[in-house]
């Protein structure tokens, strides 16, 4: 073992030696020609996206709302119709399916009347209405203290702070009054008709207050739920069981997919469930977990394994190349699904956690930490983290900041040959 | 919902204002001949002030020839400054955000001609000129929206945060600079300093509540504080009528007094700049002075503060328009040099991602300078 280990190292000090080198054309975001080393995956190309209406309406446990969806249980696909969206047009679709079937829904945020910043209330405000869509003042700690109160009248609140960045002068009131309502109040009172949506992630060049990721910061917030979605099916799908759950929920979009991620969405209402992970693709050897933005560059990372390109050849043993990776995409962070976690982590018998949040406080070890209680005995190789590095998000490093494909390859090629 | 509609109806009905202030760049009058040697006093349109709980500064300024050509170049220089940035912007050579103060230099120039280098300013982000007039340089202001080495901040943060030893930023959390302002006049009147602090945020950040914390903390221990708001009448869409019920945001203090002032003349800038020292300055406690200003020169050339800088000095015969020229070219000369250095700056050592996070030797999490460190290196 101890051998093994060694080689891993090394291989992995030659895999990040040769990082800055191909790390920017090998940058799934990147709109760069394709390597010569031949084409992998990006978000443009990525098989985890449904980009035709018969894989759209059969997207594992989406939940269709509408009334022929009772009516007519036994064929709930026929005439579904899809429509190819970006993912802020998706956020935006699931928005007007609220408005439009919940007299008591509003959205209220700083510009969101003009659509704001990601255009995802674009038209709102024209088709619903100023009462219903409205602007707020710059006041984050405000928006949420009263989309809190709104909620408690039994209305439907679906705030908006402009990026996850600014959400920490909302923090008390999210933290200590909207988490903490229905167990401070007996059971009497509860804000689940608020719902938070921000922008997170990074961009490749937000720098330090428009590329965090502070869901990690909300982990100890019991009694409040954080969604991040990985696609426009998957958005508007949480974002529609996140507007209807009865527990107040952080709705955080990935904002490098708002134009990036394509799918063809169906135009139905549908839910997709809270609190449980997807199963992207199954796997024996080890189980790769994440969500958002970080998807992709897995993707490719797994790409790069089975087929590493040319230059990347001799750091990837032959006998890993093989491997049958199962990639896992967490959805709901907070309360996270530890059973299929739990399960697949017991089959594969190792863990690798990718995040772009810092390590130190990431969601990534409370995962570890529970993993590895749950499934010490099972476990080949330590819980093994990909984050963002413990320094805020650095303008000019953003992009080494950030888990890239590289970095990942590296951590799987380790974990696998420990 | 319907009473969600009257509710914001009512607010977007704008209450009529006693008397506008005067918002052109170009109605100060000469009171005296204008001299080319000695000072000579100009008096402001009487509509360049308005007051509440106190009275509005004297209309009667003293000015130099000197005095009015330097602010025009300086103007200028800041003006060139942010267009640069601007065109750099649009090349996509600086990424992450870049907010220009143009049409507002009024406001950057002459606050700095009313108060001394021992004073302190600190802002929200549309900060570029504040950092080159406080001392720093047109170069390091534009090496950091570039995140080069020669950057003011050493090219880590970029165009939000820029600092000197007198101008405490650059601020990209709206709202959130101003208690810290309040903190910094606290220390200065601990110091029996006479000295004060200017506290500066947009008619957008005003509706923070941070800012009516920091209001109360300065008034309760009467800090020597000028809160400025700098009434660019928007915020990001959204226009002040829509985003404040009380949009003269220089009666907000509730105790503490306050002064509007055209923010387009930077003759009246200057003046109300040194009577709010003054005030602050003399134990009164805090003072808010508003600017009314224009974001990107305003609606028409009335409304551009350099153009009625120049029509001053051309109208009193200071000097020709060819002599302007000559200076408006220094300033794109100088700025233009600054952008090439700038430019021929290194990005950051990759060992500065992780120097600064904690003072100098300290030890940062396991994650910044153990591991991940060497592997860094590696690269
Ligand atoms: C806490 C916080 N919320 C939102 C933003 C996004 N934002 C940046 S500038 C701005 C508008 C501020 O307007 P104003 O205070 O009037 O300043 P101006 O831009 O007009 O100078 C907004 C909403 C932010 N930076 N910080
Ligand atoms: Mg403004």
């Amino acid at each position: 073992m101890f051998n093994t280990s060694n080689i891993a190292h090394l291989t992995r000090r030659r895999l990040l030696g040769i990082n800055a080198q191909f790390a920017r054309r090998w940058q799934s975001t990147g709109s760069e020609p394709p390597p010569a080393g031949g084409h992998l995956p990006s978000i443009a190309t990525s098989t985890i996206l449904r980009s035709t209406r018969d894989s759209a309406i059969r997207t594992p446990g989406i939940h269709w709302l509408d009334e022929g969806a009772s009516t007519t249980p036994g064929n709930v696909l026929a005439g579904r119709e899809t429509r190819k969206m970006n993912l802020y047009q998706a956020v935006r679709d699931a928005m007007s399916i609220a408005l439009t079937k919940d007299d008591t829904a509003v959205i209220f945020g700083e510009d969101v009347a003009f659509g704001g910043v990601f255009r995802c209330t674009m038209g709102l405000a024209e088709e619903f209405g100023r009462e219903r869509v409205f602007n707020t003042p710059l006041t984050e700690q405000g928006i949420a203290g009263f989309g809190i109160g709104l909620a408690s009248m039994g209305h439907t609140a679906i705030a908006e702070i402009q990026f996850a960045d600014y959400i920490f002068p909302a923090f008390d009131q999210i933290v200590n009054e909207a988490a903490k309502h229905r167990f401070r109040s007996g059971g009497q009172f509860g804000v689940g008709a608020l719902t938070i949506r921000c922008p997170t992630m990074s961009v490749g060049h937000g720098g330090l207050y428009h590329s965090q990721s502070p869901e990690g910061y909300f982990m100890g917030a019991s009694g409040l739920k954080i969604v991040i979605p990985r696609s426009p099916i998957q958005a508007k799908g949480l974002l529609l069981a996140s507007i209807r759950d009865p527990n107040p929920v952080i709705f955080m979009e990935p904002k490098i997919l708002y134009r990036s991620a394509v799918e063809q969405v169906p135009v139905d209402d549908f839910e997709i469930p809270l609190g449980k992970a997807e199963v992207l693709v199954p796997g024996s050897d080890l189980t790769l977990l994440t969500w958002g933005t970080p998807l992709y560059h897995c993707e490719t990372a797994l790409s790069m394994l089975s087929s590493p390109p040319a230059p990347l050849g001799p750091h990837v043993p032959a006998s890993l190349r093989s491997a049958k990776i199962e990639l896992i995409d967490l959805r709901t962070i907070l309360p996270w699904d530890v059973d299929t976690i739990t399960e697949s982590v017991n089959r594969t018998g190792r863990l690798v956690i990718v995040h772009e949040a810092s390590r130190t406080g990431g969601v990534g070890g409370e995962i570890s930490a529970e993993i590895q209680k749950r499934c010490f005995l099972k476990l080949n190789a330590p819980v093994k983290r990909v984050t963002g590095w413990d320094t805020p998000v650095p303008m000019q490093y953003e992009k080494f900041f950030i888990p890239d494909p590289l970095r990942i390859l590296d951590a799987v090629v380790e974990t696998l040959s420990y | 919902m319907a009473s969600l509609a009257r509710i914001s109806s009512r607010l977007s009905r704008r209450i009529p204002l006693a008397r506008a202030i005067q918002t052109s760049a170009d109605t100060t009058q000469l009171a005296q001949d204008a001299s080319h040697s000695e000072p000579f006093t100009v008096k402001l349109h009487e509509d360049s002030f308005r007051a509440y709980r106190t009275e509005i500064p004297g209309l009667e300024v003293q000015v130099t020839k000197d005095g009015l050509l330097s602010m025009y170049k300086e103007m200028n220089s800041m003006r060139r400054m942010e267009m640069a940035s601007d065109a750099l912007y649009k090349q996509k050579l600086i990424r992450g955000f870049c907010h220009l103060a143009i049409g507002q230099e009024a406001v950057s120039v002459g606050l700095e001609r009313g108060i001394t280098p021992e004073d302190r300013v600190i802002t929200a982000y549309r900060c570029h000129p504040f950092a080159v007039l406080r001392g720093g340089t047109i170069k390091g202001v534009i090496a950091e929206l570039l995140g080069r080495q020669a950057g003011m901040s050493h090219g880590k943060g970029g165009s939000m945060h820029i600092f000197t030893p007198s101008f405490f930023g650059g601020n990209g959390i709206v709202g959130a600079q101003v208690p810290v302002g309040a903190g910094i006049a606290f220390a200065q009147k601990y110091m029996e300093k006479p000295v004060a602090t200017y506290a500066m945020y947009g008619d957008g950040a005003s509706n923070q509540g941070q800012v009516f914390e920091a209001f109360n903390m300065a008034k309760l221990w009467d800090l020597p504080v000028v809160f400025v708001c700098e009434n660019n009448k928007y915020g990001m869409g959204t226009s002040a009528e829509r985003s404040s019920s009380n949009p003269e945001y220089f009666t907000r203090g509730d105790k503490i007094p306050g002064i509007q002032a055209n923010g387009m003349d930077i003759i009246a800038v200057k003046k109300a700049v040194e009577h709010t020292r003054e005030w602050v300055l003399s134990g009164k406690g805090p003072i808010i002075l508003e600017f009314v200003t224009y974001r990107y020169g305003g609606h028409s050339s009335t409304q551009d503060p350099i153009r009625g800088l120049q029509r001053y000095i051309e109208e009193w015969g200071l000097a020709t328009e060819e002599e302007l020229k000559k200076l408006d070219k220094e300033a794109k000369a100088e700025v233009d040099q600054a952008v090439e250095e700038a430019k021929a700056s290194p990005i950051p050592f990759e060992h500065d991602l992780w120097t600064d996070i904690y003072y100098n030797g300290y030890r940062a999490p396991i994650h910044c300078v153990g591991v991940s460190v060497k592997r860094f290196t590696t690269i």
